[in-house]
């Protein structure tokens, strides 16, 4: 029996095209980019190739706008911590939302070690932020407004636009973590209007280790790293040229792909939420019915606890993630399934099933067949189950 | 991430399920902290003749009931009641740090179980369910921080050794 991966969230494989251009590279013997001589300009044009792709891949005006870093944690701790440090003359006051991703909760919380005072907005039973609660928020004290682009868990996408309405006109300063929208979705930085966005190489088939951070022309970041003047000054030290190269080559399959991929993601997806009333009953959809991304299914299933479904799924070969407090070891209920007002423990039985490019309707078929079979097991089990289970 | 006896247990756990004319039910735990665990029990001359649980909860849980049961079955009550938390942690062979702590329930439950048994008998009706309340450390274990595997006291709810913020219910 063939594994199944529908975690793809977690991790992505690297495609075949990625690989040949990382080992390519590898032989390739690529000096330092900063170097005077043809060595370093080798590296320096194999650099500059990669950075014009992933600029395209967003539609950034020019490439000097994008900032390699180390992935989409780094970028989301730039973005936030750099502007803090950057703007804290001008005042010490953040906008977040109720449902980001602990990249940026936890570089919030440690600024307000530093005494900067965070606003955290609420979002509707979907997960979407209401831009009028993101004005309201906003004093003549906010230095900056960070809110996702889509969430990790339920895969809703949030008026970006709008918010940056609201930020253009307050003149502060707007970050998107866009890590799972970039390469999956069209994401457009001159339409978003954003000044910063942080997105990751392996969301779209790159290797880990390797993300970008959108830095507008014109906005003030203090770099994480001090030291050489890599990345036009914005992040010190010698570039992880074979992530980045492979992160170019994989930027520029996502452009090519991206109406094939979403509308293969989207089949899939539609098929799992129309034929999973026909395998249990006693679920919860979670996210926005429209804007959410294609590759992503949100389900909590009643009576039953993620990490027990994730196990016994795994015996059959069938990989997918939950975000039961079990499983993710913080012993505590997922504050993005809370905020949308799910129940602590329909919050526990939470799966996120993730679709990639290799995976087919026969994958979302077993994946279902199994899944029937672990939930009425652990129904067997739990407590909390009397024989019937209704669909809300 | 886990024993071969926890997977064991997890995949074929022992004693599942209700008994309906129970002499003892022991009700531990709340979503909040993730686990809910059901202990029925029935007694003949001092003794577990039978014993069958009911857990909502993650791999470690399911074990640790399971394990529970094993060792509790057969046993006299004096004998069950010295049953503690780490002895069935013991008996699965260990249970991650952060697990320990969430998966505490199940000598809880059990002697839960056994207090409602004899306050039964003793005509002092069904002791409280103690679904709402917080599982009691009372067989030595310790509290270990979810993030960092640090040490925390009982009922702290900030990790100074990362600080990070815990849930309050732990």
């Amino acid at each position: 029996m063939t594994a199944i991966n529908l975690d793809h969230l977690s991790a992505n494989p690297l495609l075949p095209e990625v690989k040949d251009a990382m080992i390519e590279a590898i032989r390739a013997d690529y000096g330092n980019p900063s170097s005077q001589h043809r060595i370093g300009d080798r590296a320096a044009e194999a650099l500059d190739a990669a950075r014009q792709s992933v600029a395209r891949l967003i539609n950034s005006p020019t490439s000097k706008e994008v900032v390699f870093t180390s992935g989409g944690t780094e970028s989301v701790n730039h973005a936030i911590k750099g502007v803090a440090l950057a703007h804290s003359d001008r005042g010490k006051h953040i906008v977040t939302s109720n449902i980001e991703h602990n990249a940026v909760l936890r570089s919030l919380r440690r600024l307000k070690l530093l005494d900067f005072k965070v606003t955290s907005v609420p979002v509707d039973e979907y997960g979407r932020v209401n831009p009028a609660d993101v004005a309201e928020a906003v004093t003549d004290q906010t230095i900056l407004v960070t809110i996702m682009h889509s969430n990790n868990e339920i895969g809703t996408v949030q008026p970006i636009e709008e918010i940056a309405a609201v930020t253009r006109e307050r003149k502060v300063i707007f970050h998107t973590d866009a890590v799972d929208s970039v390469g999956v979705i069209p994401v457009d930085v001159q339409k978003l209007g954003v000044n910063l966005l942080s997105f990751s190489s392996n969301t779209f088939y790159g290797p880990t280790g390797v993300g970008g951070l959108y830095v507008r022309r014109g906005t003030k970041v203090w770099p994480l790293l001090d030291g050489g003047v890599q990345e036009h000054n914005k992040r010190a030290g010698t570039e992880n040229l074979l992530g980045i190269i492979g992160m170019g080559v994989a930027a520029e399959a996502a452009l090519r792909d991206m109406d094939r991929r979403i509308a293969h993601a989207s089949g899939l997806r539609g098929k799992l939420m129309e034929t999973l009333p026909q395998y249990i009953d006693g679920f919860i959809f979670n996210g926005h019915p429209e804007e959410v991304l294609p590759n992503l299914v949100s389900v909590s299933i009643k009576y039953v606890e993620g990490e027990s479904i994730v196990l016994m799924l795994d015996d059959e070969g069938i990989a997918v993630s939950t975000r039961s407090a079990c499983a993710a070891g913080a012993l505590q209920a997922s504050h993005v399934l809370l905020s949308i007002g799910r129940e602590f423990a329909d919050a526990q039985g939470t799966l996120v099933v993730s679709f990639g490019l290799e995976n087919t309707e026969e994958d979302v078929i077993r994946f279902l067949e199994a899944l029937k079979g672990t939930v009425k097991t652990l129904r067997e089990i739990s407590p909390l189950y009397n024989g019937e289970a209704v669909n809300e | 991430m886990y024993s071969e006896t926890v997977m064991d247990h997890f995949r074929n756990p022992r004693n599942v399920g209700v008994i309906k004319d129970a002499d003892g039910v022991g009700e531990v735990g709340n979503p909040l902290c993730g686990d809910m665990m059901t202990i029925y029990l029935k007694i003949e001359q001092e003794r577990i003749r039978d014993i069958k649980f009911q857990t909502f909860g993650c791999g470690a849980a399911i074990a640790v009931s399971s394990m529970l049961t094993e060792m509790a079955k057969g046993k006299s009550l004096a004998d069950a009641k010295k049953i503690s938390n780490r002895d069935v942690a013991k008996a699965l062979e260990g249970l991650p740090k952060n697990k320990l702590h969430c998966s505490n329930l199940g000598a809880d439950a059990l002697h839960q179980a056994i207090q409602d048994y004899e306050a039964r008998i003793s005509g002092k009706g069904k002791a409280e369910p103690k679904r709402k309340e917080t599982h009691e450390h009372t067989h030595g274990d310790k509290c270990y921080c979810p993030y960092c595997d640090a040490e925390v006291p009982e009922g702290e709810t900030f990790c100074s050794a990362c600080q990070n913020d815990l849930v309050e219910i732990h």
